[in-house]
């Protein structure tokens, strides 16, 4: 198949978006998405950011992080620092770049020592790295300390969420299929062969450490400015849980998946809304059957392609 | 140096009750190569445990300690048959997804059941303070040494003289050459999650004494200092989470006594960070190597 910017799959993702983004427009302000569902969406949105970009990290690279949260504190504390100064759209771009930045040299200095350990251990250490940038957000006179960050503008709207969520499928998706993304699976599938293989595989797991790190710092960003009110509170290790959760619903590798059980858990979320402790009783079973009858997830490495689909018509 | 020696008595204390946890996680992750994260929460239940059978049934402090010995102990072994056991040869991923799963049920169960709020402990204890010239030594932090170091010469014996100690050596070095040598694995397996349960469970009571307070979520933070602890000592030694857990205390009193209390937990974050770069294998560890 040739390369094609404009060819008919690629057409069709762009058809679909903008569907997506015309019926929810129009459903917006018919009055039928009310405020209150308005909020499970937006939720839903910035979910399906953080569960692909940890998705890249875990089900494509292999490496079993627990930090994502505090990458997503990073970029909620640039875009509330800078908004709040320059409460406009620029503002809002100038945080989320500042915020790409920070979170991508923390990544960097992360994942550099850290990324030399495997599985578990590597677990505990980012979820140490994790607690350490919340407990310094926490002590920090700019981040206004443990009371947090409150009136932060409003500037997350419904075209720029969706435009944050296509652009990190698009990111996460393209990276998969280039050279450095099939490295990485290799990583996944046997990390020492693919070291015997001449791959530098300290050097792809960073590369996809640090993609997913900025695109957490960016779901971040869109967070601060959806809810007005930020805190250190909201990016304690259960906010790293809840992610990871919705990665291993869905299914380690695929990022249908990953959106699919993001919506899933934004409704289940909304539904028990009144009942949190039986909320997380459901997630914590949940994880455990899971991980005991299906522990590829719900999807496995499946995606939904529209290439395939294409293609299968043709055949008939 | 009089402050120095009063932290450092402190420090003791603290450490002690880590040390136990850090047991618990060290003989599990030195048998079947598993993070128990739940394990922080059996110390959770074992702290209300000890709430219950004080408050409602009047027991004493010892009766009290033996009752929440044995539920977490009995706990420990079924949260290993049911969620575990099924994964023992599945990806460490997989282990470490459900233990967190376990560790979620167990704290929010306990929340549903007993409250989110912080219950106050009884006083089980005199809190009589004795003074040894420069510190002063409380009748509390005496028990919790006492009980501390009793429980480790008991452990290092079991480990050490009885034939399932050597079952549990045997299988923690080579599993399916300790089934050849006729070792039943499971019930090796249940016997290490019954000991370290039930010494989280001890932990779980003098904690309560200690703070004079419990709530549902108390055990996940302690949970991972024990770990950090075991690591540092070199997961998979006993005497290891001994030192690594005093270690650890003393270190996080020091800095709440020196530096800004705000600073406690990332210091212990940070000494793991270190220990992985440094020496991953930590103090009593032994370098292992992978092959292919």
């Amino acid at each position: 198949m040739p390369k094609q910017l404009l060819c008919k799959e690629n057409l069709a993702w762009l058809g679909s978006a903008i569907v997506i983004f015309v019926v929810c427009s129009l459903l917006m302000n018919a009055g039928i998405i009310n405020s209150y569902y308005q909020i499970t969406l937006y939720n839903i949105c910035i979910n399906i950011i953080l569960a692909v970009s940890l998705n890249l990290v875990i089900g494509i690279c292999g490496q079993f992080s627990l930090g994502h949260a505090g990458f997503m504190c990073i970029g909620a504390y640039c875009a509330g620092i800078v908004t709040k100064m320059m409460p406009n759209f620029g503002g809002f771009m100038i945080g989320l770049l500042i915020g790409f930045v920070i979170s991508a040299i923390v990544a960097l200095i992360v994942s550099i020592p850290t990324l030399r350990l495997k599985g578990d251990y590597l677990a505990i250490a980012t979820l140490g790295f994790a607690e350490i940038i919340r407990i310094v957000v926490q002590n920090m006179e700019i981040t206004n300390g443990a009371a947090g960050l409150s009136g932060i503008p409003r500037l997350t709207t419904w075209p720029l969420l969706l435009a944050g969520v296509v652009i990190s499928l698009i990111v996460v998706c393209n990276f998969t299929r280039s050279a450095p993304g099939r490295a990485c699976l290799s990583i996944r599938e046997d990390e020492i062969a693919s070291e015997a293989m001449g791959i530098n595989t300290t050097r792809y797991k960073v590369i996809a450490f640090v993609i997913g790190a900025i695109l957490a710092s960016m779901a971040g960003a869109l967070f601060a400015c959806n809810f007005y009110v930020i805190n250190p509170t909201q990016f304690t290790f259960n906010r790293s849980i809840d992610i990871l959760v919705m990665v291993v619903f869905g299914g380690m590798g695929s990022m249908t998946s990953s959106v699919i059980a993001a919506a899933a858990i934004g409704v289940l979320n909304m539904i028990l809304q009144n009942f949190s402790d039986i909320r997380m009783i459901i997630y914590g079973l949940a994880l455990v059957i899971i991980m005991i009858f299906k522990p590829s997830g719900l999807l496995g490495t499946r995606e939904f392609s529209f290439k395939k689909l294409l293609n299968r018509r043709k055949e008939k | 140096m009089s402050q120095f020696l009063q932290q450092m008595i402190n420090g003791l204390s603290l450490g002690s009750i880590y040390a136990l946890i850090a047991l618990g996680y060290t003989m599990v992750y030195g048998i079947i190569k598993l993070i128990n994260f739940a394990h922080g929460d059996i110390y959770m239940l074992g702290a209300y445990v000890a709430f219950i059978t004080t408050t409602y049934f009047g027991f004493s402090f010892f009766p009290a300690m033996i009752a929440s010995m044995v539920v977490c102990g009995i706990l420990g072994v079924i949260i290993e048959r049911i969620a575990y056991k099924p994964l023992r040869h599945a990806t460490r991923i997989a282990a470490l997804i459900t233990a967190i799963g376990v560790s979620y049920v167990l704290e929010y169960t306990t929340q549903y059941v007993m409250g989110s709020e912080v219950k106050t402990y009884p006083t089980l204890l005199s809190s009589a303070t004795f003074t040894l010239g420069p510190v002063t030594v409380s009748m509390q932090q005496i028990y919790i040494f006492a009980i501390t170091i009793f429980l480790m010469i008991a452990l290092q014996l079991i480990i050490k003289k009885t034939k399932m100690g050597r079952a549990m050596r045997a299988v923690s070095v080579d599993e399916d050459a300790a089934k050849l040598m006729g070792i039943n694995v499971d019930t090796t397996i249940s016997f290490t999650f019954l000991l370290g349960s039930s010494l989280a469970g001890v932990a779980g009571i003098l904690v309560g004494i200690y703070y004079n307070s419990i709530d549902p979520l108390m055990g996940m933070v302690p949970g991972l200092k024990a770990f950090i602890a075991a690591v540092f000592g070199g997961i998979g030694s006993v005497p290891g989470a001994m030192i690594g857990g005093l270690f650890i205390g003393i270190a996080e009193t020091m800095v709440v006594a020196y530096g800004s209390s705000l600073y406690r937990d990332a210091i212990v974050y940070l000494i793991l960070i270190l220990i992985l770069i440094i020496k991953p294998d930590g103090l009593l560890g032994k370098n292992q190597r992978e092959k292919v």
